[in-house]
């Protein structure tokens, strides 16, 4: 039975795309009718390229929800890393590389204790990353006595902001567009390999996947750390766009969920796609960018943002039968 | 509490008040130490105003996460009663009965709003909240920049500044507050119904609890909570405030404080009195170093350690107990 059930769970998984799918859809074909050439290559490319920092939050953001976990500590972690990064760079363009080894073992770190909180010490996740929150915007702020130190020499900010020139047809491709196909491709993999059926299993049901011999904790602490990585890669993408400020990750953790929820990821854990995660944060941005162009105020931006995400949910909650 | 009516649940005093009491010994040995005075009244005045304000709050979050459900609008509903109750007093204290009544009205609607979704609409309780919370973000950036409104002079001396010794009159309102919850929770139909549908909502649903009504109520409570917080912080200002909700952390410190205390996040076990225990703590961390001067940032990476800590250690009691 238990079988059947979760055999049922795989079906709803490849259906559950069709509601994000249709949102998107609906929201481009509203962009295009105001900005026609929006879906012009070089536009769409500069568009993609933007995308990619949330984009990449939300698949990190899927393996811990799937997990039947929750990340609230990313959009800090963001924050934390750029301003790491520009005081120990200071504009020196040979620091890049070390600084961004660094960073990456950071957010490993960071991950780790994210995950062997919740899973050993048995700490709610919601709070154990609230409380690492709360740790990672104080240290940060502790540390540059609430003022960014530093800069970023050009070398880094470069995957941000640049990318391969003089293509036929697409004019530029962002090295950012390249970072995230290259993760999504990655994602993919995980979420067909053992590591992601378990993930799974773990977050549909904990007890079963524990008697099956999975070992639940490990599972969980490793979508944790993958979490971690990907805010680690945004980070280092975001302050290449947007440069260094104490805001770089403000909020960032509620897109990354709002997407992943949009994108049909149940919270809780069990159901769910990282395709659907990843589509649901592009569906958000090309949300931002038509309100952009509809002279939404910037002010109003969360007010439509809220109505939006409420009544796609509410839809796609519709749409299921109850069960 | 061991009457002839059994309390709605088993339910044994949390640790909180012991680890409150070991802050308070340990912070009154350090401060001592460092040549200052924790128990002086200026500084449990200010102690008992930092509870009054998060427990305001906490008290009515414990409601819904009692019921398995989740209020992370309350930060954005406490800004807007701020406004509300200023704006309609105007400075004028004839309007002071007019202007409660105002903003206890909206925010009641806003409580309904959450509970509608959560329940008819059956959008998982963390999107739908934060969807409420964008909404009124929207709607607060848009129209305010700065203060706004003239709290009724009579508020401002009564609720907000007025003390009877250390005790400020808002603290019993809190305390006020807080017992007439547990009086709801443990002596009502509605309280044991709540807590049943926290519990198994299935269960309950078979055992004729009408979860949907005890539901929206619990939200209701809760969003009635937060405008009181709002009311009693419009007092202490004497104008509103657009982002004192948030700069106050209001959403994740209840929650924080209501974990603390001894509540499951998955709903149907726990209390008020813990919660107020929780506050309590959080509020005396923030006295002790207070008095030790400690650097502001430095104080928010201690108070997410001692969250997860203090979780932490009451999750291994509960472990012990289960097994």
């Amino acid at each position: 039975m238990r079988t059947a059930r979760a055999l049922h769970r795989l079906d709803l998984r490849s259906g559950s795309l069709a509601p994000i799918v249709a949102i998107l859809v609906v929201l481009l074909i509203l962009l295009t009718a105001r900005q026609p050439d929006f879906l012009s290559p070089p536009s769409l490319m500069a568009f993609l390229g933007r995308s990619a920092p949330i984009v990449l939050l939300a698949a990190g953001q899927y393996f811990v929800i799937v997990s039947g976990e929750l990340d609230l500590s990313v959009g800090s972690l963001v924050t934390a890393q750029v301003v790491v990064a520009a005081r120990l760079i200071d504009g020196d363009p040979s620091a890049g590389w070390p600084v961004a080894l660094l960073l990456f073992a950071f957010g490993v770190a960071v991950g780790l204790v994210n995950g062997l909180v919740t899973t050993r010490l048995g700490v709610p996740s919601f709070i154990t990353t609230l409380g690492m929150f709360l740790i990672l915007v104080g240290a940060v702020y502790l540390w540059s006595d609430g003022a960014p130190k530093g800069s970023l020499s050009e070398e880094f900010r470069r995957i941000g902001r640049s990318g391969i020139e003089n293509v036929p047809v697409l004019e530029r491709v962002p090295y950012a567009l390249l970072v995230l196909l290259a993760v999504a491709a990655l994602a993919l993999l995980l979420t067909r390999s053992d590591f992601g059926r378990t993930l799974t299993a773990v977050g549909g049901n904990p007890r079963t996947a524990e008697l099956s011999g999975v070992r639940v904790g490990r599972a969980k602490t490793l979508a944790f750390v993958l979490s971690a990585l990907a805010a680690t890669l945004a980070a280092i993408l975001i302050g290449g766009y947007s440069g260094v400020s104490f805001q770089a990750g403000a909020g960032l953790e509620f897109g990354a969920i709002t997407a992943a929820v949009l994108g049909g990821v149940a919270l809780g854990g069990g159901r769910g796609s990282v395709v659907g995660a990843m589509l649901g944060a592009l569906t958000l941005e090309t949300l931002f960018t038509l309100m952009n162009f509809y002279g939404v105020s910037g002010a109003l931006e969360p007010t439509v943002q809220g109505a939006i995400i409420l009544l796609a949910v509410a839809a796609a909650s519709f749409r299921l039968p109850s069960g | 509490m061991s009457g002839a009516l059994s309390p709605p649940a088993r339910w044994t005093p949390p640790g909180v008040f012991v680890a409150l009491a070991l802050t308070l010994a340990i912070g009154w040995l350090a401060v001592t130490l460092d040549g200052g005075r924790l128990f002086s009244q200026p500084t449990t005045v200010s102690l008992l105003h930092v509870a009054t304000g998060l427990g305001l709050v906490a008290v009515g979050q414990t409601l819904v996460v009692l019921g398995g459900s989740l209020d992370l609008s309350v930060a954005y509903v406490v800004s807007l009663s701020t406004l509300v109750a200023a704006e309609t007093m105007a400075g004028d204290d004839g309007a002071l009965l007019p202007a409660i009544a105002l903003t206890l009205a909206v925010s009641a609607a806003i409580g309904l709003v959450n509970g509608l979704l959560v329940t008819v609409a059956r959008i998982n309780p963390f999107i739908a909240t934060v969807g409420v919370g964008l909404l009124l973000k929207g709607y607060l950036d848009n129209g305010y920049d700065g203060p706004a409104g003239k709290t009724a002079p009579a508020l401002v001396k009564g609720l907000g500044y007025q003390r009877v010794g250390p005790v400020p009159v808002s603290f019993l309102l809190l305390l006020g507050v807080t017992a007439a919850a547990w009086f709801v929770l443990a002596r009502t139909r509605f309280g044991h119904h709540l807590i049943a549908v926290g519990g198994d909502p299935e269960v309950a649903r078979l055992s004729g609890v009408r979860g949907h009504r005890v539901l929206v109520t619990a939200h209701v409570l809760c969003a009635l909570c937060a405008g009181l917080a709002g009311i009693y912080l419009a007092g202490r200002l004497g104008a509103g405030a657009p982002r004192v909700g948030t700069e106050g952390l209001y959403d994740l410190e209840s929650i924080a404080a209501v974990v603390l205390g001894g509540t499951a996040l998955a709903g149907g076990r726990g209390g008020v009195i813990g919660t107020v225990g929780g506050v309590l703590l959080l509020a005396s961390i923030d006295a002790v170093f207070n008095q030790l001067e400690v650097d502001v940032f430095f104080k928010q990476v201690i108070r997410g350690v001692v969250i997860i800590a203090a979780v932490a250690v009451h999750a291994r009691r509960t472990l012990r107990k289960a097994t």
